[in-house]
């Protein structure tokens, strides 16, 4: 068995929204309610849903970059940043972060290398050192050193920006690194060049990837797991080829089809789900998805459906999927389909 | 070349910004679009698309652009309209719809005040029937409840109910040429798909031209009848849908199409292209895809291919057209 390296239980995360001034009530986004899932040693899990289901703030919650609500992030099995435990500078070492932004990720006055080099002299490595470990990153990343070092940001393509970025992670030895979004603006050439860069450099560090995207091509190129999210919650969660051939949640299968289809002659004929998503302030009770789901009974407007397995690591929280959880026997109640497109 | 006239026209088309920051953006474009055709123009950022259609709409600033070619749509020439014909040309002859209709509607007047003044700067009725075509509208682009909507700010609507009042806006005056641009981009895929649905359906039942540009191929083949790549500021190649997908034969649309992921990628590492796009500020001399290319030769590094029609095919009413000295077969 393969040692699980990072483990997040029971994550949360609300935020205040200013309320209206006259109002009392204290409203709050829902961005993170209550997720726990594992990541494997080595594997690269995918992380889908559509903007605004939580998937970049998971992200912002395992490194650290605000605090959670509640929730514990446990690494290689010691408590990050509890009494006892890992401590929150060391774990940053060990954990880094790719961003979407690739311009506004560098530091416009700082030369590459003095960005590559910025990290690791913080955490007392000596100036040499740090100088030269940043020539060999980039030449890992596929930029020529004598060319690239002495150049500021601006001077650098949105694909090379991104190969910084990539190399700024990799300069602690890190074991696991986040991609949030790290090849959503880049043109579909570029973009290609930089997921066969990470393909590589897994490989040659031995790396864990949590690879955040919108874009379901990339995230079953890229990944072995696939956690899809739908506003703050796990809807399902399983190795990729399982989940994008038998798709078990309705949210997921929507999802999958919706993608456009390359055949000219095949088109898509009907959307798989109308509406947008509900605003996450207010999140429809029960099954989050029950209010655009064609499949929605009445006990999916009142019982929180749980993450239970249909297959051995694939899970899934649909109540049909799951004999016990009475959805045979329950009532089909259109009602709340269409109470949920007027919000 | 078929007898019937195309409702557009782009003949020889070139622009050159020349403010603060200087670029050829365009260089020698044509192209022709018939009533009730779906162009797709398709290309990665820089590559000209998105200007394309601003000329369409005469919406560069004039004191920083040099353009010079021809643009004819429906008969008139647009880049001699005076500033009053521009204006009645504008959004009742041909219309607009934007990536970021966040950013395209005033957030200080109403959905229905903006659609309604739309109505009434170009035809002349009286408010009460601006205000009920305005509705009608909007329950044309399904939103729901139009007749609430109506009166919400465009704060008040999500990114996909925003983009289909933008459609309202953009089709109120029965326009003869829509423009889209990049109009799904910023959706989620469950929105895009819907928003892609609903214009393809408007378009067949107001029997519109559209220009739909992209990036993303999978778009293009949902909503288009042809597809012209760009690169460069130029066309690269233009076809019907089914020839750019199925057999492409500029290396720039193939290495596109090779480094568009999908499921039978999985576990071999992706085509590339190398290299990164063109500056448009210091094109090379030969074809722009030139240092990019596998195939190219001397030829390529110093002459530039012009697109031409494929004489196999020179029946049709839109012919296949390539620029590449060394097509692919």
């Amino acid at each position: 068995m393969t040692p699980i390296i990072l483990q997040v239980r029971n994550l949360k995360k609300y935020f205040p929204v200013r309320a209206n001034l006259f109002s009392r009530e204290q409203k709050f986004v829902h961005a993170v309610d209550d997720i726990s899932f594992n990541v494997t040693k080595g594997r690269t899990l995918g992380i889908v849903g559509e903007s605004g289901c939580g998937k970049s703030t998971t992200a912002r919650l395992i490194a650290n970059l605000m605090p959670a609500d509640s929730g514990a992030i446990i690494f290689n099995g010691e408590g990050v940043g509890e009494i006892g435990g890992l401590e929150l500078k060391s774990f940053r070492k060990k954990l880094q972060m790719v961003f979407q932004d690739s311009f506004a990720s560098l530091n416009p006055r700082l030369t590459i290398s003095e960005t590559i080099s910025y990290g690791p002299m913080v955490h007392d490595t000596s100036k040499e050192d740090a100088h030269l470990q940043a020539h060999d990153l980039l030449a890992k990343v596929g930029l020529d050193p004598d060319l690239f070092a002495s150049r500021y940001p601006h001077e650098l393509s949105g694909g090379q920006r991104q190969r910084v970025n990539i190399a700024r992670a990799l300069a602690f030895n890190p074991e696991v690194v986040i991609l949030d979004e790290a090849v959503a603006a880049l043109d579909k050439s570029v973009q290609a060049q930089v997921l066969n860069l990470l393909q590589d450099l897994k490989a040659e560090f031995e790396l864990t990837y949590l690879f955040i995207s919108h874009d379901l091509h990339v995230v079953h190129y890229i990944s072995d797991d696939v956690m899809v999210m739908y506003l703050g919650q796990i809807v399902e969660m399983g190795p990729v080829e399982q989940v994008y051939s038998e798709a078990a949640h309705p949210y997921t299968r929507a999802l999958l089809s919706a993608i456009p289809s390359m055949d000219p002659a095949h088109r898509t004929q009907k959307s798989p789900i109308t509406g947008d998503p509900p605003n996450p302030i207010h999140p429809p009770s029960g099954c989050r998805f029950h209010d655009r789901c064609e499949h929605a009974r009445a006990i999916c407007a009142s019982l929180v459906p749980a993450l239970m397995p249909v297959q051995s690591s694939h899970v899934v929280a649909c109540h049909m999927n799951h004999p016990s959880s009475g959805y045979e026997t329950s009532g089909s109640d259109v009602q709340y389909a269409s109470a949920g497109a007027t919000r | 070349m078929s007898a019937i006239k195309p409702l557009v026209s782009v003949e020889h088309l070139s622009l050159a910004f020349t403010g603060n920051r200087k670029a050829q953006a365009l260089t020698d474009v044509s192209f022709h679009l018939h009533a009730g055709e779906v162009l797709g123009l398709l290309g990665e950022s820089g590559s000209g698309k998105s200007v394309t259609l601003r000329t369409l709409l005469r919406l560069h600033s004039e004191r920083t652009t040099q353009i010079s070619g021809l643009i004819t749509v429906d008969g008139l020439d647009v880049l001699a309209l005076n500033s009053r014909a521009l204006q009645a040309y504008r959004g009742a002859t041909t219309s607009m719809i934007f990536q970021e209709p966040g950013l395209a509607f005033d957030p200080v007047y109403t959905i229905g005040q903006q659609i309604v003044e739309v109505i009434l700067a170009h035809e002349a009725v009286n408010h009460s029937v601006a205000r009920h075509r305005a509705l009608e509208m909007l329950d044309r682009v399904q939103i729901p409840q139009a007749r609430r909507r109506f009166d919400a700010y465009p704060h008040e609507l999500s990114g996909g109910m925003r983009q289909r009042a933008m459609i309202a806006l953009a089709l109120a005056c029965k326009p003869k040429l829509l423009l889209a641009d990049e109009p799904t981009t910023a959706l989620d895929a469950t929105v895009q798909i819907q928003i892609l649905l609903l214009l393809r359906e408007l378009q067949k039942e107001t029997g519109m031209a559209v220009i739909f540009v992209t990036h993303d191929i999978g778009a293009a083949v949902e909503i288009a009848d042809r597809i012209a790549v760009m690169y460069g500021g130029r066309i690269a190649e233009e076809n019907a849908v089914a020839g750019i997908v199925q057999h492409p034969s500029h290396p720039y649309t193939a290495g596109l199409l090779g480094a568009t992921v999908d499921s039978s990628h999985r576990g071999k590492p992706l085509i590339s292209i190398p290299g990164s796009p063109p500056n448009l500020a210091n094109l090379p001399p030969g074809c722009p895809f030139a240092p990019r290319c596998t195939s190219a030769s001397d030829q390529c590094r110093t002459e530039c291919p012009s697109v031409v029609e494929s004489p196999a095919h020179a029946d049709l009413a839109s012919p296949p057209r390539l620029a590449c000295w060394h097509p692919i077969r």
